[in-house]
């Protein structure tokens, strides 16, 4: 780490970095596409957070959302798995150790349509990681073809009607098990970061599904992915305020006006409530909320669900504290005398 | 008996003076579910115990209860443990198939059958032992429940008396296959003594068969080879296991998974030094093998052809990501419903080539349980040291059967981590990049996430020597010649194969895995009864290493033995052989679900070499098709 005094004006955050530091190469994504935006609300995230960037891991599938790692984080590692199939390569790195920091980007064909399968199971399991879908209705890389998160009634460039019902991937997520489910809008700056602050603090699987319009094929009017249309339908449940374990600030709310949550590592969610009756603890009133909000049209945004004390699928498994990937032969190769025991076994 | 059983056997040639010990094959017929498979071992254990060399083969169905399951046990002093072509006992245990399984026994063989179905009069060359079982069985067990299970222990008995099978063994043989159970212990006792008590009164041994005691057994193990991978892999310090169950692969999983639990768990925490996770199918168990090796794990997977076959994506992205990966292949037959739980050597060629776009991967082919074990261990290093998916091909008969093997040594290397930086390699090599081939063999220095050391970005073959992504032809071609390099690499560092040089032969066999067996005694019987030497190689790896041009320089003719329709591994070599090479390969084929056998390789030889042979069966038209008879 590069500890030299920086020049006048620039910013450090707690382990010396400058949000510089968090910048990947340069995007390749279309001028104005959401997912850049998103990049760049994850860069802030994880330098306001001071989160050592060597003990990130980046993961993607296939689709203009999985080219994105590329475009943040550049001191971490990264791999672009095959399409759909970003959970398990994220799962597996987990496995081999659990100190890492887990962030993986999808979109709403890798995730909805080919890697459905994987999807579910890793909601599942908690596994500790920060999942991405960067959702905009579309295949872009494939030029505009819907995907399964396009809405019924919802119209591509050249007229033609999506006829099939979207798949919900925050009602998903919280039936299956993910223990911090969330929506966002790749334009709404400060909810998103909010949200991403608070993923890093929480420990179990985070879905965050971010509306994300692409801006070349379903940005017109009759798409309910576009940028205009999202903005108006915008409903949040609640407004996330997040305050870090490491700063020291109290807030002040009128009793009943917030709800506090406490996050693994100590930091705290306030969520201001936006409608008396919702409770994001709750699986039903999560799943009611989002089925009542998508009926009218609108997208429910927000912090839908959250369980903060779950055990995680490393608690589950019973892991060694030590990274797996990294022990000693003397404790992953058991002595002679074992060998012996099982030779005597099959005499 | 019935008289009419008697006046029978008076026909068969008495052949009671004759005496056949220690070689002859034979086999149980069942229903699957019926519990035979203890009884089945006990005798199988209790010859093994009598220092007799044996192996035991299960075919069986793919289904839980009811439908037909043979197992044949083999004992022979000279030591082969290949499955003999002929029955020369048959317990026929079965109603729906006794009357094929004694239509097609040789004339001569041994017939132990349920009495109510009334075998004896399908032929008269044979020796039939009737055998009332379920009058037997009552008094001995009187929970009716449990009958249907401790009835197949009364053949053991049977066996023990009419094959001279020492009681003493059958005994401890029980002890040993049931533990600690002794109320079971006691119960089957009882059948098995009810068996012999009863053969002892009523059926004179008019069969030459017997077994005696040896000393050819001792101090081995009997072990399936699943369960002797599993051992490997523990002893290879495996950290993260992913796989999904399937024939005949799971019973490797799952067995490491009782020897982790109990020779993995951290001593001074309690907690596992390995994670174990039941994927949700095939692509995803491969996923996270690579996703947990690219991380620094040691990290396996599981599975059979269907998974391969799901597994191809996953393994050109680790090949040329270059991430290290070991995948056990017990191979099988055919793709969905078929023969899921017959054997064969089907996987060689679409393993090899598996995935699109240029793509090569290393295979080793253990053929005893020994090598399963030492292979297992073997794999992980060049997973790790060539930075690339490497798979073990096994197969069912391997897998799932018993084999005796000598025990297994502890290792005494430590294990091989590859290329991995450090800051002493950094400042050695000055500038690094991922894929930049300082030394030469195509083989890199990679980091793993959380060390310290530089980052990159892992993805497919878009990329140039830093891993930036690139789509420049020149950086294309540049990383695909070195991944052939290092293809050529592992021709250097795969085991090598075992050649056995025989000055007088003018013919040569290659074998590999499980056939191996059946090769060796085919060997024995050209030279024993026809006169023809043959030398034999045989395979440990692919890629292939110059001791197989050099073995094909050395031979008129080479055959290479396999148990597949299609020639797979001649194949492989026709890929990139010579044509001078090319032209010598023969093949001999072996598919039709049933372990490869020693008299089926003779005849085919005899036959493609020109011989005449009096054919045991129709051999493949694609075998005697393909052979250039009668040599060039």
């Amino acid at each position: 780490m590069t500890m030299t005094a920086p020049p006048p004006g620039k910013k450090l955050n707690r382990i010396g970095l400058e949000l510089q530091a968090y910048r990947g190469s340069k995007t390749t994504l279309c001028a104005g596409c959401g997912h850049n935006s998103i990049s760049e609300r994850i860069i802030d995230a994880f330098y306001e957070m001071g989160v050592d960037q060597r003990r990130v891991i980046k993961l993607s599938g296939i689709g203009c959302s999985s080219k994105s790692p590329a475009y943040f984080l550049s001191g971490s590692h990264g791999f672009n798995a095959v399409h759909g199939r970003m959970p398990s390569v994220g799962t597996g790195a987990m496995l081999a150790n659990q100190k890492l920091i887990a962030i993986g980007v999808s979109g709403d064909g890798d995730t909805g349509a080919i890697g459905i399968g994987q999807f579910v199971h890793l909601m599942r399991r908690n596994l500790p990681i920060i999942y991405i879908i960067e959702d905009n209705g579309c295949y872009g890389l494939t030029k505009g073809q819907f995907s399964p998160t396009a809405d019924l009634g919802s119209k591509l460039k050249n007229g033609v009607l999506n006829d099939l019902p979207p798949i919900d991937t925050c009602a998903l997520a919280i039936q299956l098990g993910a223990t911090f489910v969330a929506r966002s809008f790749s334009g709404d700056k400060k909810q998103l970061l909010s949200l991403l602050k608070a993923a890093l603090a929480h420990r179990g699987t985070v879905m965050l599904d971010v509306l994300s319009p692409c801006v070349t094929f379903n940005d017109h009017e009759g798409s309910t992915k576009s940028y205009s249309y999202v903005k108006d339908h915008d409903e949040p449940v609640n407004e996330v305020s997040f305050v870090p374990s490491f700063e020291d600030i109290a807030v002040d709310y009128e009793p009943g006006s917030t709800q506090e949550v406490t996050l693994h590592d100590g930091s705290k969610l306030y969520l201001k409530k936006l409608e008396e009756m919702y409770d994001p603890t709750d699986k039903l009133s999560a799943m009611r909320r989002l089925l009542e909000t998508s009926r009218r049209g609108e997208f429910a945004t927000g912090l839908i669900y959250i369980e903060p004390d779950r055990d995680d699928f490393m608690t589950l498994l019973n892991l060694i504290d030590e990274p797996l990937a990294t022990l000693p032969l003397s404790k992953v190769r058991p002595p002679k005398a074992a060998l012996d025991e099982i030779m005597e076994s099959l005499r | 008996m019935l008289p009419t059983d008697l006046a029978l056997q008076e026909a068969v040639t008495n052949r009671s003076g004759e005496r056949v010990v220690n070689d002859f094959s034979l086999q149980v017929a069942t229903v699957n579910g019926s519990g035979s498979q203890t009884a089945n071992l006990v005798l199988l254990r209790s010859i093994f115990q009598m220092g007799v060399p044996v192996s035991g083969k299960n075919m069986f169905p793919s289904n839980i209860a009811g439908l037909p399951t043979w197992f044949t046990i083999r004992a022979n002093k000279h030591g082969y443990v290949a499955r003999k072509k002929e029955v020369d006992f048959l317990v026929a245990m079965n109603p729906e198939t006794a009357r094929e399984d004694v239509l097609t026994l040789e004339s001569g063989a041994a017939c132990v059958y349920d009495e109510p179905l009334k075998l004896s009069a399908l032929r008269n060359d044979l020796t039939f032992y009737p055998v009332p079982f379920d009058k037997l069985v009552a008094p001995v067990c009187p929970d009716a429940k449990l009958r249907r299970l401790v009835r197949n222990m009364i053949y053991d008995g049977v066996l023990a008396k009419l094959l001279d099978i020492d009681m003493g063994q059958m005994e401890k043989a029980l002890t040993k296959q049931l533990g600690k159970k002794a109320k079971a212990v006691t119960l089957n006792m009882a059948a098995l003594q009810a068996g012999w008590d009863f053969t002892e009164k009523n059926l004179p041994k008019q069969d030459p068969f017997r077994v005696e005691t040896m000393n050819k057994t001792g101090g081995m193990i009997l072990v399936e080879g699943n369960a002797a991978a599993a051992i490997g892999c523990m002893m290879a310090g495996v950290t993260v296991v992913a796989w999904y169950p399937i024939t005949p692969s799971s019973s490797l999983v799952e067995t490491l998974i009782t020897y982790m639990r109990k020779h993995r768990m951290d001593k001074e925490t309690g907690k596992a030094t390995f994670a174990i996770v039941q994927a949700e199918d095939e692509i995803a168990s491969l996923g996270m093998v690579l996703g947990a090796a690219w991380a620094g794990a040691r990290a396996m997977t599981s599975t059979a052809g269907p998974g391969i076959s799901l597994m191809s994506e996953f393994t050109g992205l680790g090949h040329y990501a270059e991430v290290p990966a070991v995948v056990f292949d017990v191979q099988r037959v055919g793709p969905s419903t078929g023969l899921p739980t017959r054997t064969a050597q089907g996987d060689l060629l679409s393993t090899a080539l598996l995935s699109h776009g240029d793509t090569r991967h290393p295979l080793l082919f253990p053929s005893s349980a020994e090598e399963s074990y030492l292979m297992a261990m073997e794999a992980f290093d060049l997973a790790e040291h060539l930075q690339t998916p490497v798979f073990v091909m096994m197969d069912l008969d391997l897998g799932m059967n018993t084999w005796m093997s000598n025990p297994f040594t502890y290792p005494d290397k430590p294990i091989d981590r590859g290329k991995l930086l450090d800051e002493a390699t950094l400042k050695r090599i000055g500038e690094w990049g991922r894929y930049k081939d300082v030394d030469g063999d195509g083989i890199a220095y990679r980091t793993i996430p959380g060390d310290g050391m530089p980052a990159y970005f892992a993805r497919g073959s878009g990329h140039n020597a830093r891993a930036a992504y690139s789509e420049r032809a020149d950086d294309y071609v540049n990383n695909l010649d070195r991944l052939a390099r290092k293809f050529d690499t592992a021709r250097k560092c795969m085991p090598k194969p075992i050649v056995d040089l025989n000055p007088q032969a003018r013919i040569g066999f290659v074998g590999f895995g499980t056939s191996h067996w059946a090769i060796t005694e085919s060997r024995d019987q050209l030279r024993n009864e026809t006169g023809v030497e043959t030398s034999y190689l045989r395979l440990k790896a692919y890629p292939f290493s110059t001791e197989l041009t050099d073995f094909i320089d050395r031979h008129d003719r080479v055959y290479v033995i396999e148990q597949n329709r299609d020639g797979q591994a001649a194949g492989l070599m026709r890929l990139e052989f010579k044509p001078e090479h090319i032209s010598k390969i023969r093949s001999v084929l072996h598919y039709n679900g049933l372990p490869i056998d020693a008299r089926s390789i003779s005849d085919d030889v005899l036959a493609q070499e020109g011989h005449d042979v009096a054919r045991h069966t129709k051999l493949p038209e694609e075998a005697s098709g393909s052979a250039g008879v009668g040599g060039e």
